[in-house]
C-alpha cells in the first residue's frame, strides 16, 4: 500500500520512544496549542557538570508526523550536550526518519522547535543566558512563526495574518489582518501573546484586529 | 486480502452484486446509445431501459418521470441546481442566494463561484446540533432572492434539517428551494408531494450503487438553464452521453433499500454511539442526538488528534474518516464542525463512522473496542487531559 509515510516514520508513530513526563524537569517547554492544532511538550534532565542531556521525554497532541518527529528528536538529543542538541535541525530529524511528506512539514517543525525551547528554558533557569538581545521586529516575527493559523493550517506569518508590528518602550503592538469576531481570533491572540510576553525586555503585548 | 472493517459509507459504498447483475447486459448486449423510437431496435431497447430507470427513481421521490434527470453524481447535480437557477433567474429576478454554512462542497463552492460572478450569497448559521435557524432564514429572504439551498442530511455529522418547514418558508415567499439529499435519499423519507421542494440532488454512490451516476429532481416548471452543452439529452438540461448502465444500476440500488435495512443501520449507529459514550471518557457526539441520518455517528475524542486515530485504526483494517485539519488535503479543519462548535479542538479529534448494508454488529463492536484501545494509547502520550 502506498502510504505517504515510510516504514520508519510509521514505526516511530506506532511505537514512539521517550514518551511521557519527567517529574521535576531541569528544562521544559510546550509548542502549539489545542486551539490552533497540534501541540507538543518536552521535558529535560541535564547533567549539571557536563551539560549532557541525561533524560528526555515528550508528549504529543498531534498527527503521525508530529508524533514520529517527537520520537526521533528525543532519540537524537539524548546523550548530547545542550549545545549540540540545540543545533539539531528539522532537516536532520527528517533525514533520520527517511523523509517526511512535504505537506506535513509544519506538524513536525513543532517537535523540533520544542526541543530548542526546552533547552532555552533550561539555560534561562540556570543562568546560562549571558547576552541579552534587545527585542526587534525580526525577533517578534520569528516567534510569531510558531503560532499556527488554524484557518490555513500554516503559521500566522506565512499566511500573512500579521499586518503590523511596533515595539515601543517594552510594549509590543501587533495588528492582525483578521476581524475580531472571527471564530479563531481569540485563540490566535492568546497564542501570540504567550509567545512574545516571555521576552526579557517586554512588559506588555497588545494584539489588535482589523475590521 | 485481509479483513476490512469499512465504516466510511458516507464517502463511497461497496457495490451490491444485484446491482452489477442488472448493469452487465447494458455493457455487453444492449450497449448502444438511446435512440428515438424511430431508431434501430438496439437503441430503442436502450432508451426503454433508461426511461424505465428514470421512472422508478422519480417514483421513489413521488415525482413524474419527466422531473428526474440523470447526472454524473451529486456534485454535478448541485452545480446544475445552483448555477442553472442563477443563469435562468439572475437577470430576470435577482442575484441573491441563501445556503447553509454546513453544505457539502458542491453547494458551497458553487455559491462561491456565483459570488465571483456578481451574485450575493448569505451563508446561514446553524446551532450546536447543526440545525439551521428558521427565523434567520425567513429574515434573510428578500425580493431578489432566487434560491435557497439547504441540505436534507449532513455529510459529516448526519443532522437532518426540517426541510418541510424550510420549503414552506421558501414557497410562501416565492423562492425556489433546492435540497442536497445525497446522504438521505432512500434512507430518510422524502416525498415531493408532501414537501415544498423544487430541486433535489441524489446519488447512487451512497446506496451501494455505481459511482459516477446521480440525479437531479427538477419540479415541473422550475426555471433552470443548462450549464453543460451537448446533445439534447435529459430534456435538453444536461448534454452528454447517457450513462445507461449507471442509470439502471442506480434504479436497482434505490429499489434494494428497504425500511428494515434503514432500521438496521440505525441500530448499528446507536450501538457505536452508546458503546463509545459508555466506555470511553471525554467524548462529544457531533450532530443532533436524535434527528440524524441512520448511518452516521460522529464523535470527538478529546486530547487526541484524528489522523493519528485513523492511522492506528488502519493498521487493524478499519476505515473511518476525521474532520481534523491534518487529515484533509487542504489542511483545513472541517467547516461543519467549526460551524457547530466554533473550536478547532473539536474538529481535531473528530471521527466519522458511517455504516452500510454490509456491516455487521460484530464488526461495529470490534471497531469500537479497537478505537477504545487506540484512544487510550494516544491519550497516554498526550500533554492534555491529565490534570
Amino acid at each position: 500500500m502506498a502510504s505517504p509515510y515510510n516504514d520508519l516514520v510509521l514505526e516511530h508513530f506506532k511505537n514512539p520512544r521517550n514518551t511521557g513526563r519527567i517529574e521535576d524537569p531541569d528544562g521544559k517547554a510546550t509548542e502549539g496549542s489545542p486551539a490552533c492544532g497540534d501541540m507538543v511538550s518536552l521535558y529535560l534532565k541535564v547533567d549539571p557538570e557536563t551539560r549532557v542531556i541525561d533524560d528526555i521525554k515528550f508528549e504529543s497532541y498531534g498527527c503521525a508526523s508530529n508524533i514520529a518527529t517527537g520520537s526521533i528528536i528525543t532519540e537524537l538529543a539524548k546523550g548530547k550536550t545542550i549545545d549540540e542538541a540545540k543545533n539539531i535541525t528539522w532537516q536532520e530529524a527528517s533525514e533520520a526518519l527517511g523523509g517526511l511528506p512535504k505537506i506535513k512539514a509544519h506538524c513536525s517543525v513543532l517537535a523540533v522547535e520544542v526541543l530548542r525551547s526546552a533547552i532555552q528554558n533550561y539555560e534561562e533557569k540556570h543562568g546560562l543566558v549571558t547576552e541579552k538581545v534587545v527585542t526587534t521586529e525580526e525577533i517578534v516575527r520569528k516567534r510569531l512563526k510558531k503560532v499556527m493559523n488554524p484557518i490555513k493550517g500554516l503559521d500566522m506569518v506565512a499566511t500573512h495574518l500579521v499586518k503590523e508590528i511596533d515595539i515601543n518602550d517594552g510594549v509590543v503592538r501587533i495588528v492582525l489582518d483578521l476581524p475580531e469576531t472571527h471564530q479563531f481570533a481569540n485563540a490566535i491572540k492568546e497564542d501570540a501573546v504567550e509567545k512574545i510576553e516571555s521576552l526579557w525586555d517586554i512588559d506588555q503585548v497588545i494584539v489588535e484586529f482589523t475590521d | 486480502m485481509e479483513k476490512v472493517y469499512y465504516l466510511d459509507n458516507a464517502a463511497a459504498t461497496r457495490l451490491d452484486e444485484q446491482v452489477l447483475e442488472v448493469m452487465t447486459p447494458l455493457y455487453f448486449d444492449r450497449y448502444s446509445v438511446a435512440t428515438s423510437e424511430f431508431g434501430y431496435s438496439l437503441g430503442v431497447e436502450a432508451k426503454e431501459a433508461l426511461d424505465d430507470a428514470r421512472t422508478r427513481l422519480a417514483q421513489a421521490l413521488g415525482a413524474n418521470s419527466q422531473e428526474f434527470i440523470f447526472t454524473s453524481g451529486s456534485a454535478e447535480s448541485s452545480n446544475l441546481a445552483l448555477k442553472g437557477v442563477a443563469k435562468a433567474l439572475g437577470a430576470k429576478k435577482g442575484k441573491h442566494l441563501i445556503v447553509s454554512k454546513i453544505e457539502d462542497f458542491p453547494v458551497l463552492y458553487s455559491a462561491r463561484t456565483l459570488e465571483k460572478e456578481g451574485f450575493s450569497v448569505d451563508y446561514l448559521d446553524v446551532d450546536g446540533d447543526g440545525l439551521v435557524d428558521l427565523k434567520k432564514l425567513q429574515a434573510l429572504i428578500r425580493p431578489e432572492t432566487i434560491l435557497v439551498s439547504i441540505q436534507h442530511g449532513n455529510q459529516e455529522i448526519g443532522t437532518l434539517q426540517d426541510i418541510n418547514a424550510i420549503g414552506k418558508i421558501c414557497h410562501d415567499q416565492g423562492v425556489l428551494f433546492h435540497t442536497d439529499a445525497t446522504h438521505t435519499f432512500m434512507r430518510v423519507p422524502l416525498d415531493v408531494t408532501a414537501v415544498a421542494v423544487d430541486l433535489i440532488t441524489v446519488s447512487a454512490h451512497t446506496l451501494h450503487g455505481p459511482k459516477g451516476i446521480g440525479g437531479l429532481y427538477v419540479k415541473k416548471g422550475t426555471a433552470l438553464a443548462k450549464i453543460m452543452d451537448g446533445g439534447f439529452q435529459e430534456f435538453d438540461l444536461r448534454g452528454g452521453m447517457d450513462n445507461i448502465p449507471g442509470a439502471v444500476g442506480f434504479a436497482k440500488a434505490a429499489e434494494l433499500v428497504t425500511a428494515d435495512e434503514n432500521i438496521g443501520l440505525a441500530v448499528l449507529r446507536d450501538k457505536i454511539i452508546t458503546m463509545v459514550s459508555d466506555q470511553i471518557p471525554d467524548v462529544i457526539l457531533n450532530g443532533h442526538p436524535r434527528q440524524r441520518t441512520p448511518q452516521n455517528a460522529n464523535i470527538t475524542f478529546h486530547y487526541v488528534e484524528g489522523e493519528s486515530i485513523t492511522l492506528h485504526l488502519d493498521m487493524y483494517g478499519i476505515a473511518v474518516s476525521t474532520g481534523s485539519a491534518c487529515f484533509s488535503r487542504s489542511l483545513e479543519a472541517s467547516h461543519v464542525i467549526a460551524a457547530i462548535g466554533g473550536d478547532h479542538e473539536r474538529a481535531h479529534g473528530s471521527i466519522r463512522m458511517t455504516v452500510g448494508r454490509f456491516n455487521t454488529m460484530e464488526e461495529v463492536i470490534f471497531v469500537v473496542e479497537t478505537l477504545k484501545k487506540v484512544v487510550e494509547n494516544l491519550r497516554k502520550i498526550s500533554p492534555l487531559g491529565k490534570e
